[in-house]
């Protein structure tokens, strides 16, 4: 680094202290949320390696890169890494653990210790799933269905299942740790109604953690018990009940749904306001309609059962209520495009993430809908249309939003600007590569294609041809980000404390921030998206 | 939330990003309720399964009932109910900086807690010598001879048991980690670092105590009382 820097630089959490040591017991959150980033990019690409591989093997009808067990053990790994290694840490654990304190003015979480402790588990937890990766893996899918994955399937479950419980734990402590945070720490002068929306969605986001992980905790629990002592209680053929399993597993990996997609909100929340220079429209109902999400999620978990032999009038309620969700998720949908009504919007690359986020995630969420309503759930049940409407939502919805945040608060994190028309090149990217990879997947399922088959009728594979094409784009969308910031962390312009002229307390300190974050204990008296009282500067920040 | 922004004078055991000692309290208390609200899922997902499982096979779960000894489980609620009694206590002697006390009652804390494991084994020990261990070559022959007046499926009985292991496993897992923090807590009151000023972890483990003390309160009557009443 000394090289690109001439005058010397202040004091910063980054360069405070050296060596690995410092980092790997570093209590700092700003030097935690660094930790999560590189682990869960690690993680990223094991999944999207899994993803391509499915990918390559869809490419032509016939099964033919590899045999069926493999493929089995590709798309459950797939999922399981995807989910409980990258996107429900990615954007609370990185940009949440960095973040949260900045925007209330604390020095710290509350439990700094307890942070770091939460990032040792996923660590030992990735290094289980790792070693159960490369000692064969496992097949059960990512949801572990009963009575396969207790009495039949002879891969490595147990060690999958443990390795899933121990990552859920480090993110019962995060959430644990951002409740308390956001209740104890605030600055004097940040009350309730002056939060930040990205601290709204925390909020409600950690609550789910909090309530949620703890039921799949106890689920995986007995799944390795029945395994291992072969007990029966989720065994029909011994009087156990596989219905029993399905709820409590979907009790937490429905809400699980919003630990992902809340934390994006958050952040488009924030990008929306900036870029368009205004308050965030109706910024009460936006902030109640997360914790709206928060508390529908926990009740449509049925959802996911209406094939499986629940009665008719339980699936009739579950379908209903799961409309219910569609009314918070449409409030930010709504509020957002009502900020951006007149507003002077500035078409950077953490804004167009938020542009393709609300597009995709308003196709993720309306296909929801299908899904829900009882006939038409019944019809595409485990096809390709349902694999498309969670990754809409997931990697349209989840994964734009990390990216963009990523970009947005780069400057703050690094302390350099990235280059910005690359960044804009490659959101296009992923735009396109994203709809390439899942559109055609819609229709695919919709004439009936089913998901977990290595295999397929050859009338399918314009479509997967498509979808294959579509998925090698995307990659290189994935890429180009990870290679010009690590290129920005060395050549990158030097950026200043508010390089995009934003309101918020993370913006009123130096990029990078000193260790305690702010030099003077701040004190607020202001609101939230105060974008009135910001003089305009000239200058467009272009890196 | 910190109502003040003047330098605030940190004591030893304030930590630094937090201004003031009753902000720190007011933390780790909260973190801890929350803590007790994932514990309280975290069972709740074995209690939904008793319930369920006891509903579908109540002669199953009344035999299993009855098989367990009363006795043994009778005085192992009064003995952790004692237990309750001595944590409060602690908390209180040391908030009052009656350090000696202190000792004496969290020492007293840990007896009763080893107690009721060592009880807790002899029962578990007694259910191995009945070969009533699921999956190790379980039998429910006896219960059957036993209850002649009722239908027992000896895969139902299983379930029976599967669910008294796990949750009783589990609170004693509990109840371990309790032990172990306790001999924490006994060790550093003894070296005198707990006093009406700071209290916090006494108080943080007596919580943690009494909530698994409450899990017990109520496996015992769901596990041993089920139908206790002379069969006709
Ligand atoms: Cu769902």
């Amino acid at each position: 680094m000394a090289t690109a820097v001439i005058t010397p630089e202040r004091e910063n959490y980054l360069n405070q202290e050296y060596g690995i040591k410092s980092w790997l017991l570093t209590v700092d959150h700003k030097r935690i949320a660094l930790l999560y980033l590189v682990s869960i990019t690690f993680f990223f690409f094991i999944g999207g390696f899994f993803a391509l591989l499915i990918r390559l093997e869809l490419l032509t009808p016939a099964g033919d890169l590899v045999q069926a067990d493999t493929y089995n053990k590709l798309f459950t790994m797939h999922g399981q890494v995807m989910i409980f290694f990258f996107l429900i840490p990615s954007i609370p654990a990185v940009l949440g653990n960095f973040l949260v304190p900045l925007m209330i003015g604390a020095k710290d979480l509350a439990f700094p210790r307890l942070n770091l402790l939460s990032w040792y588990l996923y660590i030992i937890a990735g290094a289980l799933m790792l070693h159960c990766i490369c000692t064969g893996g496992v097949d059960t899918g990512w949801t572990f269905y009963t009575p396969f994955s207790t009495a039949f399937s002879n891969t490595k479950v147990v060690e999958a299942g443990v390795a899933i419980f121990i990552a859920g734990f480090s993110s019962i402590l995060t959430g644990l740790n951002f409740v308390v945070t956001i209740h104890r720490m605030r600055a004097p002068g940040m009350t309730w109604d002056r939060l930040p929306l990205f601290i709204w969605a925390h909020y409600a986001t950690s609550v789910i953690q909090l309530l949620g992980t703890p039921v799949l905790a106890i689920t995986l629990l007995l799944v390795v018990f029945e395994r291992v002592f072969h007990l029966g209680i989720f065994d029909p053929t011994r009087g156990g009940d596989p219905l029993l399993f399905q709820h409590l597993f979907w009790f937490y990996s429905h809400p699980a749904v919003y630990i992902m997609i809340l934390p994006a909100m958050a952040v488009e929340s924030e990008v929306i306001a900036c870029f368009t220079r205004k308050r965030i429209f109706g910024y009460k109902f936006v902030a109640m309609s997360s914790i709206a999400i928060a508390v529908f999620g926990f009740l449509v978990w049925a959802h996911h059962m209406f094939v499986a032999g629940i009665s008719l009038y339980s699936a009739l309620i579950f379908s209903a209520l799961s409309y219910l969700v569609a009314v918070p998720s449409a409030i930010k949908v709504f509020n957002w495009t009502a900020t951006m009504y007149k507003g002077s919007i500035t078409f950077t690359t953490p804004m167009l993430y938020a542009f393709g986020f609300i597009g995709l995630f308003t196709m993720g969420g309306l296909t929801g809908l299908f899904l829900a309503a009882l006939g038409i759930d019944v019809h595409v049940t485990d096809t390709y249309f349902v694999i498309a409407h969670f990754h809409y939502i997931m990697v349209g919805g989840a994964v734009m939003g990390y990216l963009g945040g990523l970009h947005f608060w780069w400057p703050k994190i690094s302390g350099r600007m990235y280059p910005e028309w690359l960044g804009k090149f490659a959101a296009l990217i992923v735009f396109l590569g994203f709809n390439l990879t899942f559109f055609p997947q819609f229709i695919l399922g919709y004439m009936g294609m089913p998901r977990r088959y290595w295999q397929y009728p050859p009338e399918f594979q314009v479509l997967n041809v498509l979808s294959t094409a579509g998925s090698t784009i995307l990659a290189v969308g994935y890429v180009l980000p990870m290679v010009y910031f690590l290129w920005s962390m060395r050549y990158g312009k030097p950026a200043t404390e508010n390089p995009w002229n934003a309101a918020g307390l993370e913006w009123k300190t130096s990029s990078p921030p000193p260790t305690f974050n702010f030099d003077q204990p701040p004190v607020v008296d202001f609101e939230a998206y105060d974008y009135e009282h910001i003089p305009e500067v000239e200058e467009v920040p272009v890196g | 939330m910190a109502d003040s922004t003047a330098t605030p004078v940190h004591g030893p055991e304030l930590l630094h990003h937090f201004s003031t000692a009753q902000q720190q309290r007011d933390a780790a208390s909260l973190g801890m309720w929350l803590f007790l609200g994932t514990e309280i899922m975290f069972f709740g997902g074995m209690f939904l399964a008793y319930l369920i499982y006891r509903l579908l096979y109540f002669n199953e779960f009344a035999a299993g009932s009855r098989s367990l000894d009363i006795w043994l489980g009778t005085i192992n609620t009064i003995v952790l109910i004692c237990s309750s009694l001595t944590v409060a206590l602690g908390v209180r002697a040391a908030q009052m900086g009656k350090r000696k006390l202190l000792v004496i009652l969290l020492l007293l804390t840990l007896i009763f807690g080893l107690a009721f494991l060592g009880i807790k084994g002899v029962e578990w020990y007694a259910k191995y010598k009945e070969h009533h261990i699921p999956g190790m070559s379980f039998d429910a022959g006896d219960l059957i001879r036993d209850y002649p007046q009722i239908h027992i499926d000896p895969a139902h009985e299983q379930i029976y048991f599967s669910l008294y292991f796990a949750m009783t496993g589990l609170h004693a897992l509990h109840m371990i980690i309790g032990v172990g923090m306790f001999t924490y807590l006994l060790y550093h009151s003894m070296k005198g670092r707990y006093g009406p000023e700071y209290y916090t972890p006494i108080e943080m483990g007596g919580l943690y105590w009494h909530f698994v003390d409450v899990v017990w309160i109520y496996l015992f009557p769901l596990l041993y009382l089920i139908d206790r009443k002379p069969l006709g």
